[in-house]
């Protein structure tokens, strides 16, 4: 086990090949790695954020449609009761509208009947003074047994 | 040629240095004495330049296009280690400094192949550069004191460059004086500074040598045995085979060995850079 001067030569290697692997392989090269890991970080922050935002889309989508749901049954529900109101209105009205008919025919046939029953009574007033006349056999002054007359035409 | 010749031919590096008769290649024991502190191990240092330059050709080119992007086959090799030596600077060394990573990583790859020389067959190198009249060959660059040595001398260098930059040449003395013994009576500090001294100085050394030593006793040992089992081939046919299956079962075992070297070595001088950050 000699010890000499190769000593001395190895320690002067080893300073040369460890500069050498700081400036031209270390540095470089875990640069590269260092950039790498960044990079791929930087892929994976960006990959969970597409999908929490894909989550969010996905939740406000459901929303929207659970809402546009919820608004059409309200406007169908609102769409029926406004159906029915106008059909029981319309029902109403045309109930009233028949009575209405139904009423004024019910006068005019009153008038009617009161008018003929008039003109009957009349006709009858007459046809009993005519009755009379011819059974008395004389004229009778229409005018001085008006109130008779009258009297037998009420009676009627 | 003798059992004794043949492993101590194994064990000799090709040395180069001053001798009487000007500088040269020694070819003897004799001559490595005569060279004393100049003899440079041409091939310890050979091969621990090529390995390391290898290690630095082949990460600075992928280096050079790496991309952002989709990583390629290559690139993604690169990265794998890079990450691992990352996740081991983050998780044993909490201060802040861009030097520690690239210096782990250095060491970790660095080693790592030094420490693969020792799977390539003993005699296949040395064989081959005895045909061109290299006479001695020790291809594992790891198994060499003075590369161990080396590196883990310079990791010291740059724990005290540390520790003093961090806390000051005052706190760092004091880390060295001020315990483990504490007292609050002056006088009894001032009696405990030897003693303290002795207790972490005794640490403090122990550092660097038992970090270099764990590593050239792993890789010498392991050395060792592939020479010894590489001896049973010349003898009989029975030893001879018996000798592949144990080289096969040695070397499958030794993949695990030159990893985990080279990781406690990395793991190591980052905790050492860790201390020389930590303030108490």
């Amino acid at each position: 086990m000699n010890i000499n001067v190769t000593l001395l030569w190895q320690m002067a290697f080893f300073v040369i090949f460890v500069w050498f692997t700081k400036k031209f392989v270390w540095s470089p090269i875990i640069g590269v790695i260092n950039e790498r890991k960044t990079t791929i970080a930087d892929g994976l922050a960006a990959a969970e954020k597409g999908q929490k935002a894909e989550e969010e889309g996905r939740q406000a989508a459901e929303q929207f449609v659970a809402d546009a749901k919820a608004q059409a049954a309200e406007i169908i529900s609102k769409a029926e009761k406004t159906g029915q109101e106008l059909v029981e209105e319309a029902k109403f009205k045309a109930r009233t509208e028949g009575d209405r008919i139904v009423e004024s025919a019910r006068d005019e046939i009153q008038t009617e009947l009161n008018k003929a029953r008039e003109s009957l009574r009349g006709q009858v007033g007459e046809l009993a003074v005519e009755g009379a006349r011819k059974i008395l056999g004389r004229e009778i002054d229409a005018k001085a047994h008006a109130d008779l007359l009258n009297q037998l035409s009420a009676k009627l | 040629m003798t059992s004794g010749y043949y492993i101590q031919h194994h064990l000799t590096n090709l040395t180069f240095g001053p001798m009487e008769k000007g500088w040269g290649f020694a070819h003897s024991a004799e001559d490595i004495a005569e060279m004393g502190f100049w003899a440079m191990h041409v091939d310890s240092l050979f091969w621990s330049f090529a390995l390391g330059a290898l290690f630095v050709w082949f990460f600075s080119r992928v280096a050079k296009k790496v991309t952002a992007g989709v990583p390629g086959t290559t690139q993604g090799f690169v990265e794998m280690i890079i990450n691992f030596v990352d996740e081991n600077v983050s998780s044993s060394f909490s201060a802040k400094n861009d030097t520690i990573a690239p210096l782990a990583l250095t060491i970790f790859c660095w080693i790592f192949l030094m420490n693969l020389m020792d799977l390539v067959p003993v005699d296949l190198i040395p064989w081959l550069l005895s045909k061109i009249g290299i006479e001695y060959q020790k291809v594992v660059p790891s198994t060499d004191p003075n590369v161990t040595f080396g590196m883990s001398l310079s990791v010291f260098a740059l724990m005290v460059y540390y520790s003093v930059k961090n806390k000051g040449a005052g706190g760092f003395a004091a880390e060295l004086t001020m315990h483990p013994f504490e007292s609050k009576n002056i006088v009894m500090k001032i009696l405990f500074i030897p003693i303290n001294f002795f207790l972490e100085f005794v640490g403090l050394i122990a550092k660097p040598v038992s970090h270099s030593l764990r590593l050239f006793g792993n890789m010498y040992a392991g050395e060792m045995i592939f020479i010894l089992i590489s001896l049973m081939y010349g003898s009989s046919i029975i030893l001879s085979m018996s000798g592949g299956a144990l080289q096969f079962v040695w070397a499958v075992f030794h993949i695990l060995v030159i990893t985990l070297q080279a990781f406690i070595f990395m793991v190591l001088t980052i905790v050492y850079m860790d201390m020389a950050h930590s303030h108490h």
